[in-house]
C-alpha cells in the first residue's frame, strides 16, 4: 500500500492542516477520540506526540502537557495498545513524534515494526541525527513503509537541506523561526526570505511549516509559502478550555479553517 | 583501548551529537573549529596568560600530612579550590569564553548546579564585557544562595529553572532551549564534559591542565610523575576528566571516579549513575543515564548540587564500561563526615562535591607506601549554611 502521507500530498498539494497533540493529555484515554474528532473536522494529517520527561525542543505548553501525560501513565506500549484498531476507523495519515531515548529503550526495530502494523505512516524524532539515521536505521524505516520526517530551520544550510531531502520521503518539517515549539512571539511567519529560499530549491519533498502557528492568520500565511502548516501548542491550549473535548476541537479547527 | 574521542565524536559506544536540527549549525560550527582555534598560538598565549595571572595557576599540589597519617598512606591534594572563584570550573570558562570571542559571539549562556560554573562563567563574561545569562534550578538557587549573589554582583542574569526536579538537569534543558531560540549571536558555555560532541572533548582538554600540572608537581615532590591512585568526584565529570586526562593511557595509575549516592544507592534518592543508569540519551549525548524502564529520565538526588545529575559524561561512561576507572559512590552523610575531617585535620573547608572524593579515601585500601592524588575540586564557602545546619554549629 502507498504511504498515506504520499497519497495525501498527491491529492491535496496545498493548504494542508496538520495538528499535533500529546498522547495521554488531558486524559489518558483521549488519544483515539482526539484523532477521530480531528478527522471529522477536516484536519489533513495528525502528529501524535509521545511524551518525554525532558523535551529539549519544546516550549512550556508541550512540556506541561507531556508532564501531565506521563503522570497519567502514557507510555509507548500504552499508546500502541490504544491505536491497535485505529485503521478500522480512519485512514488519516498518522505521524508519531517524540524523542529518541524512549524509542531506543523500547527498541527501534520493535518500535518500527509495531508502528507499521498499526498503520502509522511517519515518525519524527528531532534528536535522532541524520547521520545516525542514514547509517543505522534508514533501511529499517523504509522496510516498514515509514516516512522519517526531518526538521530544518532558517539556519540550516542549502547543502544540508538537500542532504535531508535526499534521505526522506514524506515531507520536510520547516521550523518557522529559531524557536522551541509554541514560541516566536507571534512572528512565526515573518521569515519570508527563508520560506522563499526553500521554495526556490525545488526539493523532491513538499514542506510544511510548524512552530508558532497558532491562528487563522498565521496558518494562512504559512500556507502561502509551503504545502501546509502544523499547529501544536495552540491546539493543546484549546483542548483544555471550558467545554467538552469535542466542542473544543470543533471550535478551534473551525476558527483556523473559516473566515473570522 | 583508546580513551580519547574518535572522529565521529564517540568514546567507544558513548558520545555523539543527538541534537535537534535547530542546534546543528552551531554545534557543527564549533566541531569544525574548536581544535584549530585551540591550537592557534595567539589563542594559547591568551589562555595561558589568563590561567597564570587571572586564575592563579598552577594550583598547589599539597601533601596532606595529618590526613595521610589518618589513612596510613600518602595523600596529595590538588588544590583546585584555590583557583579564582573557588573551583576548577574556571579552567573551562576561561577557555570557552576565548573560543566564543574567536567565533564572534556576543551573548553567553550557561547552566549551573552548585553555582560554581555559573560564577566562573559570569566572571569571564565580566572580564570580557559580554552579556551573560545563567540557568539554575530553583532548588539549587536556594541551596547555593551565596553563588547566586556572586553571579548577580558580576552582572549576570540568573534565570530559575522550574521544571522537573528543579536542579542541574532542568537548568541544562533551559539553557539548550535558550540556544535554540537564539542561534545567531549566542554561545553556550557548557560546564562539564557533557552535551553533544565536541563539548565533552573540548571541556576535557581545557580541564586537562589539572593532570598536566600534577605530573610535573608529583615528579618534583616524589621523583615519579605517576601516583598509584587519582581520585575525583563526578557530577558530569569535568574535574575528574581533567585530573585523569594525562593518566588515561597509563594503566598502572588507578583512576577512582566518585559519584553521589545521596541517601544510598538503593534508597530511590540517589545520583549514582554508574550503578543505577543504563545506556541512553541525555543532553545530546549517548551515555549512562538514570531512567525508567520506559526511557523517561529519573529525577536524581544528592545533597551536593554539583553532583545531582542523572547522567555522566560519555568519557566516564566509557571509562566505566571498559573498566579503566573504578567507580565508587558516597552518601550524603559520608561526604559530610569527610568535610569535617578535612576541615579539622588540615584547615581546609572543601566543597560538598569535593568531599565525595575525599570520603572515598576510606574505601580505596591504599598501602602505606602508595601515593594518592585527590582532586580537591572546590572550596566550601558556598556550602557553609548547609554545614552549619548539619553540624549544628549555629549560635555556638
Ligand atoms: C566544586 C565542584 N566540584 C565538582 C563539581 C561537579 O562537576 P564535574 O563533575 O563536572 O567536575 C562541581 C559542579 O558544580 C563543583 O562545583
Amino acid at each position: 500500500m502507498e504511504n498515506r502521507i504520499k497519497t495525501l500530498f498527491k491529492r491535496k498539494p496545498q493548504g494542508l492542516l496538520s495538528v499535533y497533540f500529546t498522547a495521554g493529555y488531558p486524559n489518558i484515554e483521549d488519544t483515539v477520540p482526539i484523532i477521530l474528532e480531528l478527522e471529522k473536522n477536516g484536519v489533513d494529517l495528525i502528529e501524535i506526540g509521545m511524551p518525554f520527561s525532558d523535551p529539549l525542543a519544546d516550549g512550556p505548553t508541550i512540556q506541561q502537557s507531556s508532564t501531565i501525560a506521563l503522570r497519567n501513565g502514557m507510555t509507548i506500549p500504552k499508546l500502541f495498545e490504544q491505536l491497535k484498531a485505529i485503521r478500522k476507523y480512519t485512514q488519516i495519515p498518522l505521524v508519531l513524534m517524540g524523542y529518541l531515548n524512549p524509542v531506543m529503550q523500547y527498541g527501534v526495530e520493535r518500535f518500527c515494526q509495531e508502528a507499521s502494523e498499526i498503520g502509522i505512516d511517519g515518525i519524527i524524532l528531532p534528536d535522532l541525527p541524520l547521520s545516525d539515521y542514514v547509517r543505522e536505521y534508514k533501511s529499517l524505516f523504509e522496510q516498514h513503509n515509514l516516512s522519517k520526517i526531518f526538521l530544518i530551520s532558517p539556519q540550516t544550510t542549502e547543502q544540508r537541506i538537500r542532504e535531508i531531502d535526499s534521505h526522506t520521503n514524506g515531507f520536510i518539517y520547516m521550523v518557522s523561526s529559531a524557536s522551541v515549539t509554541g514560541g516566536t512571539n507571534g512572528n512565526a511567519v515573518a521569515n519570508t526570505d527563508y520560506f522563499q529560499r526553500v521554495a526556490g530549491m525545488q526539493l523532491q519533498n513538499p514542506g510544511i511549516i510548524g512552530f508558532g502557528i497558532h491562528n487563522r492568520e498565521t496558518f494562512t500565511q504559512a500556507c502561502n509559502h509551503a504545502s501546509g502548516a502544523i499547529i501544536g501548542s495552540a491546539f493543546i491550549k484549546a483542548l483544555v478550555r471550558e467545554g467538552s473535548l469535542q466542542h473544543n476541537i470543533k471550535s478551534f479547527i473551525q476558527s483556523i479553517k473559516q473566515e473570522a | 583501548m583508546k580513551y580519547t574521542v574518535d572522529e565521529y565524536g564517540f568514546y567507544g559506544r558513548f558520545g555523539g551529537a543527538y541534537i535537534p536540527e535547530m542546534l546543528y549549525p552551531n554545534v557543527e560550527e564549533l566541531r569544525l573549529n574548536y581544535l584549530k582555534i585551540m591550537s592557534e598560538p595567539d589563542f594559547q598565549e591568551e589562555l595561558q596568560a589568563l590561567l597564570k595571572d587571572y586564575v592563579g595557576r598552577p594550583t598547589p599540589l599539597y601533601f596532606a600530612k595529618r590526613l595521610s597519617e589518618k589513612y596510613n598512606t600518602n595523600i596529595y591534594l590538588k588544590r583546585e579550590d584555590l583557583n579564582h572563584t573557588g573551583a576548577h570550573k574556571i579552567n573551562n570558562t576561561v577557555g570557552q569564553v576565548l573560543m566564543a570571542k574567536r567565533l564572534g559571539k556576543k551573548r553567553i549562556i550557561a547552566e549551573t548546579g552548585a553555582g560554581q560554573h555559573g560564577v566562573a562563567t559570569a566572571t569571564v563574561c565580566a572580564l570580557m564585557g559580554l552579556e551573560c545569562i545563567v540557568y539554575m534550578g530553583e532548588v539549587d538557587i536556594e541551596r547555593q544562595e551565596p553563588n547566586v549573589a556572586r553571579m548577580k554582583m558580576l552582572g549576570a542574569t540568573v534565570v530559575p529553572a522550574t521544571s522537573g526536579s528543579k536542579t542541574l538537569k532542568d537548568a541544562t534543558n533551559e539553557a539548550i532551549r535558550d540556544w535554540i531560540n537564539n542561534p545567531e549571536d549566542t554561545y553556550y558555555i557548557i560546564g562539564s564534559v557533557v552535551g553533544p560532541h565536541p563539548y565533552p572533548d573540548m571541556v576535557a582538554r581545557f580541564q586537562s591542565v589539572i593532570s598536566e600540572e600534577v605530573k610535573a608537581q608529583l615528579k618534583e615532590k616524589t621523583g615519579s610523575e605517576n601516583p598509584d591512585y587519582v581520585v575525583a568526584c563526578v557530577g558530569g565529570g569535568s574535574n575528574a576528566a581533567g585530573a585523569f586526562y594525562h593518566y588515561l593511557d597509563t594503566p598502572e595509575v588507578k583512576l577512582i571516579a566518585v559519584e553521589a549516592a545521596g541517601l544510598g544507592v538503593d534508597s530511590g534518592e540517589s545520583a549514582a549513575t554508574s550503578v543505577l543508569g543504563r545506556e541512553g540519551i541525555i543532553h545530546g549525548s549517548r551515555t549512562l543515564l538514570m531512567q525508567t524502564e520506559d526511557g523517561q529520565v529519573t529525577e536524581p538526588y544528592s545533597i551536593s548540587a554539583g553532583l545531582d545529575y542523572p547522567g555522566v559524561g560519555p568519557l566516564h561512561a566509557h571509562l566505566h564500561q571498559s573498566g579503566r576507572a573504578i567507580f565508587e559512590s558516597i552518601t550524603d552523610d559520608e561526604a559530610l563526615q569527610a568535610v569535617l575531617e578535612l576541615t579539622r585535620l588540615e584547615g581546609i573547608i572543601p566543597a560538598l562535591e569535593s568531599a565525595h572524593a575525599l570520603a572515598a579515601l576510606g574505601k580505596i585500601g591504599a598501602k602505606p607506601d602508595e601515593t594518592i592524588v585527590v582532586n580537591l575540586s572546590g572550596r566550601g564557602d558556598k556550602d557553609l549554611t548547609t554545614y552549619l545546619d548539619r553540624f549544628e554549629l549555629h549560635g555556638k
